[in-house]
């Protein structure tokens, strides 16, 4: 670190992350507050804990594990396509839950592709549902998220690096030991713990993969206890439990993922002088783009019918959800900039936790906290579109700071004694230095964000009325209303508009930059 | 006058004490053994690190608890002495106002800082289009503008070859002798030390010895300095 | 932001709107309020006589709905609450929120209807949904022989779920969890919902899925499609009746009333057939739609009483997890 002094107030940083736990920690205390007599823990809790844990961990270590070879592949091959392939595998990270499963299982499913092929071949269909499946279907989820992350850790190492130990006549696996393990050993940490938090949530995935109610999580029970039960105190119980596991899983992360940075490096473009095994780094990409776009390719393919028979006032919805997406990505900037930059100066490992919390908070228990809390101030429902927006905006926190964090750090490595000796204060060191060094990564976390919140129901199902609908709401309802087709379409048209506005942003954050 | 009044800059197991005075307007080279605190003596002057005892003073003046920024000094470093990001006149524009955007009148300034380093028509270009010298004279451009009282030199040309860093050495000695300003500079090599510097500060076995002659020096060298010397 | 605040001032004006003409606030289920439900059509309708406004507010499902009301107590905007259904009435009674109404109506349920506080406004039998060209079984005990799969939803997460469950006990009784043990092999997935059930279905993912008696009429109607039927099984078929009741707490009593006796009239029991897709509570003088007389009608409605019910769930939810956990 650089230093006593740096040129960066954590105040704001801290103060962002102190209004996140406020108002995560706040909405579950206003919903146990209303409990009244609550259950305590049984044994199907118990159990429901037990597999919760389970497929989150069998999860984030498939993730993140296929993640390296996937990442390190892409790092290393150019050949046409490469970028549009980068931002495509970012798609399923962002379909709503129910399009993804209905796409999943088009291609693993019992009459799925994959089936299908097996029975030209005389063989029995895959039996996709079961503990393997929840992993499967999280993989999907969470793979090209950590196969991003790991891919930005590869292209933040200074080509300079690259060179020396090209010039030492490093390859294969000593090129491994010496560059690329120790930045494994830095972004990884953060990567598993994420898509830990993400999938301890799950519910939807992991009751129709799991192929029945052994596949309980948390969230199946904090959900009924909200709904069936409405038991309060246990929804609030179950929900601090959540949130102690992925604090658990943040610290340890921020405990392993402490390391040196790459130093300084001139912005050269990446190139690589170590040949590796182009056979396998094809084999990895192909693999990995099989996997993630044939579900894609079965929504689209479902979903083409249905565009045309579409109702005009889908198109209104997609216009709201692009508001809403809109308004998150500013708030989620305008929290995470500051979150990051604290962070990166490394002694507010305490803000990257703050933020965590918003993946293991449950939304329900954040909108019916939330609910709680602006009743007696105004309609909720008039607010339905602005709690969606922040809402969002907080599940987003912990994908944005872990893109935003490592640079951030690098940026205060490299550039914080000149600013100091410079004098400049922290506003200009923050606009000046840091925001420009950071405009691929704030293009991504900005692209990632509003990408999830198009495609996030989060909670406006809780608050929205008949008036006012997102897409994925829209999409819902179409569902519900037997019109599976026209859902199709408005899935694919949700696909579309988060892939673009995805693509628009981080296209927009990397323009003219070399990296 | 820049006083080192008994300080001690500790860190782990590192120790290195300093009780020293340099003349306003001197030159002074800082030499002595890898891993002696050469580096350390500059970065706590410069206000990069605090000192465990002891305080400093410019010309009466107690810098010890002001912020780098605020110090009369400006400093290069081994290497990022430019911000990849920036041109070259943007960068050199850091060292007038480091907050805000320049007057007419201070692109103008900016301008001859680069025409007196030699890089009258390359202010628009990034550090990463510059070769090496280059991006040193643009360094140097924002020192000229900065105008400090005190240049602290970490090795800033280590990488540049024989010629050139000769070639940078001289225009700092130029560049301080017209300014008056006060020149500390970590040296390796003690033909740079003779090039530009009168005085020398010895740094070896835990102490910043007093500056003395930098010929005497070399000519009658302590035992530390022998087993450098080699 | 700023247009997020335009699109909020656009939901504020009309409200702004309707505080001229007294308002009447009908909190149901989201799928009521689409676009493709009864809701547009019911608010057109009851609007054009009752000289006011009709706000209809959606929550997610059923047993959420209960739950916002519970949450929002006796402070509620509700006046009226449409869309719970006959397993939650007692606990929705328990709050002693609701109050009783006045209603009298030929209703055309299999059962008899003298709740004094829950006025039912459409029902239906939960059956399986298959495609009509394949063979199906016609008890739980064939089902639960052979060798078809079929998709259920989860009783801690959706109201079908929460039906079959109930369908089951009402059959079998003690014998229940040795149906669902046999049952097991049958069941390829439970869901979230019924959405999700029913579009993997559509997919291909299974033969049957638990639906209603009346989803092969939307198939039928609206999309002149005649490929699905449902299942008439041995056992009888339990029931689902979907209910309204006005607040205790209400600042428009007489409208609250005047809904529910507009709910039970021609005008409202015709918009239900085709929108939400059960039978009327009351059937309309010009009958039903074309299409539903095709439908299969159960020999035997299976429903538990009230204030049974919620001790039934209990227990054939405790048999249901023992049974499907292992």
């Amino acid at each position: 670190m650089a230093g006593h002094t740096q040129p960066i107030n954590p105040l704001p940083g801290v103060s962002a992350a102190v209004l996140v736990a406020a108002l995560i920690l706040g909405t579950l205390f206003m919903v146990a507050l209303r409990a009244e007599a609550g259950g305590g823990f049984g044994p199907a809790d118990w159990s429901a804990l037990r597999f919760t844990l389970l497929q989150a961990t069998l999860s984030a270590l498939l993730s993140a594990g296929l993640a390296i070879p996937v990442a390190r592949a892409l790092a290393r091959r150019r050949f046409p396509g490469r970028r549009a392939l980068i931002a495509l595998l970012g798609a399923p990270f962002i379909l709503p839950v129910i399009v993804a499963i209905l796409g999943l299982l088009h291609v693993f499913g019992r009459a799925g592709w994959v089936s299908e092929a097996l029975g030209i071949l005389g063989l029995p269909p895959i039996q996709i549902y079961g503990l393997h499946g929840v992993v499967l279907a999280h993989v999907f989820f969470n793979l090209p998220l950590a196969t991003r992350l790991i891919l930005q850790g590869w292209q933040e190492i200074p080509a300079e690096r690259f060179r020396l130990a090209a010039q030492l006549g490093c390859e294969g696996l000593a090129m491994f030991r010496l560059i690329e393990l120790p930045m494994l050993r830095r972004i990884l940490p953060g990567v598993l713990a994420v898509i830990f938090a993400i999938c301890l949530t799950s519910f939807a995935v992991a009751l129709t993969l799991g192929g029945g109610p052994r596949a309980t999580t948390i969230e199946l029970a904090i959900y009924q206890a909200f709904t069936y039960d409405f038991d309060l105190g246990r929804a609030a119980l179950l929900s601090a439990l959540q949130l102690v596991l992925t604090a658990t899983a943040a610290l340890a992360a921020l405990r392993f993922s402490q390391g040196e940075g790459f130093g300084t490096g001139l912005n050269r473009a990446i190139r690589r002088w170590d040949g590796g095994t182009p056979v396998l780094d094809a084999f990895w990409i192909i693999a990995a783009a099989a996997f993630l776009l044939l579900p894609l390719a079965s929504v689209t393919i479902s979903g083409i019918a249905g565009l045309f028979e579409m109702p005009a006032l889908v198109f209104r919805a997609a216009v709201i959800s692009i508001f809403v997406a809109a308004a998150s990505t500013v708030v989620l900037l305008l929290l995470a900039l500051p979150m990051a930059t604290a962070i990166a100066t490394g002694r507010y490992g305490i803000v990257e936790l703050g933020g965590l919390l918003g993946l293991a908070a449950s939304p329900l228990v954040i909108g019916t906290g939330l609910f709680i809390l602006i009743r007696p101030l105004a309609n909720p429902t008039t607010l339905a579109l602005p709690v969606t927006a922040l809402v969002n905006a907080i599940m987003a926190l912990p994908f944005a700071l872990r893109i935003l964090v490592p640079a951030a750090r690098d940026t205060l490595e490299r550039h914080g004694r000149l600013a100091l000796s410079l004098n400049m204060n922290n506003w200009s060191f923050f606009l000046r230095v840091m925001l420009p060094r950071l405009r691929p990564q704030i293009g991504f976390s900005a692209g990632l964000t509003a990408a999830l919140s198009m495609g996030d129901l989060g909670v406006i199902a809780l608050f929205a009325d008949a008036q006012i609908a997102t897409l994925p709401l829209q999409i819902y309802r179409l569902m519900g209303a037997y019109q599976m087709q026209a859902a199709a379409g408005g899935a694919l048209l949700l696909l579309i508009l988060s892939m673009g506005v995805f693509w628009i942003l981080d296209r927009g954050g990397r323009w003219h930059v070399e990296a | 006058m820049l006083k080192l009044d008994d300080c001690t800059i500790s860190s782990g197991d590192f120790l290195l004490r300093a009780d020293l005075e340099i003349e306003a307007g001197s030159s002074i080279a800082i030499i002595g053994p890898s891993g002696a605190g050469k580096s350390t003596l500059l970065e706590t002057i410069a206000g990069f690190r605090d000192l465990k005892g002891g305080q400093i003073f410019w010309k009466g003046k107690n810098l010890t608890t002001l912020p780098p920024g605020k110090r009369p000094l400006a400093m290069l470093f081994q290497d990022g002495n430019l911000f990849p990001h920036l041109s070259a006149a943007q960068n050199v524009a850091l060292g007038l106002r480091p907050n805000g955007g320049l007057s007419q009148d201070e692109h103008q300034h900016v301008q001859s800082a680069l025409v007196r380093v030699g890089l009258p028509d390359l202010g628009a270009r990034k550090p990463a289009e510059l070769s090496g010298g280059q991006q040193s004279r643009v360094a140097l451009a924002r020192i000229l503008v900065q105008k400090r009282q005190v240049l602290l030199l970490d090795e800033p040309f280590a990488a540049l070859g024989p010629a050139l860093k000769a070639e940078m050495l001289d225009l700092v000695a130029s560049l301080v002798a017209e300014s008056g300003t006060t020149l500390l500079m970590v040296s390796h090599d003690p033909q740079d030390a003779l090039r530009i510097t009168r005085q020398t500060v010895l740094v070896a076995d835990q102490i910043a010895h007093p500056p003395v002659s930098t010929a005497q020096l070399f000519e009658n060298p302590p035992p530390a300095l022998r087993d450098y010397l080699g | 932001m700023k247009h997020l605040a335009i699109a909020a001032g656009i939901l504020t004006a009309t409200s702004a709107v309707a505080a001229d003409k007294p308002e009447l606030t009908v909190y149901t289920y989201d799928s009521f309020v689409s676009d493709w439900g009864p809701g547009p059509k019911v608010k057109e309708a009851f609007e054009a006589e009752c000289d006011c406004t009709l706000n209809l507010v959606g929550v997610e499902d059923g047993a959420a709905l209960l739950s916002r009301v519970r949450l929002e107590g006796e402070n509620t905007e509700a006046d009226i609450v449409l869309g719970l259904d006959t397993n939650l009435i007692s606990a929705a009674k328990e709050t002693g929120l609701f109050g009783p109404h006045s209603i009298t109506a030929d209703y055309a349920l299999p059962v008899e209807w003298t709740d004094t506080v829950f006025v039912p406004y459409d029902w239906g039998y939960f059956a399986f949904v298959h495609n009509a060209d394949a063979p199906a079984p016609t008890s739980f005990r064939e089902l639960a022989d052979g060798d078809a799969k079929i998709i259920i939803q989860d009783p801690r997460s959706s109201t079908p779920g929460l039906g079959l469950l109930l369908w089951v006990k009402a059959s079998y009784g003690d014998d229940a969890p040795s149906i669902w043990a046999d049952l097991a092999d049958n069941i390829v997935t439970v869901t979230k919902g019924w959405s999700e059930a029913y579009g993997l279905f559509l997919e291909g993912e299974a033969d049957m899925v638990l639906s209603y008696t009346t989803s092969p009429a939307y198939h039928l109607i609206a999309e002149e499609d005649a490929s699905k039927a449902a299942a008439p099984f041995d056992e009888g078929h339990y029931m689902q009746v979907e209910v309204a009741a006005k607040l205790a707490n209400t600042d428009q009593p007489e409208l609250a009333d005047q809904f529910l006796n507009f709910m039970v009239s021609d005008a409202f029991q015709t918009i239900i057939p085709t929108t939400n897709w059960m039978y009327p509570a009351v059937t309309p003088s010009s009958g039903l739609p074309e299409g539903f007389e095709t439908l299969i009608t159960p020999q035997k409605a299976l429903l538990f009483d009230q204030d049974k019910a919620a001790a039934a769930r209990e227990q054939a939810l405790a048999e249901w997890l023992g049974t499907l956990s292992q």
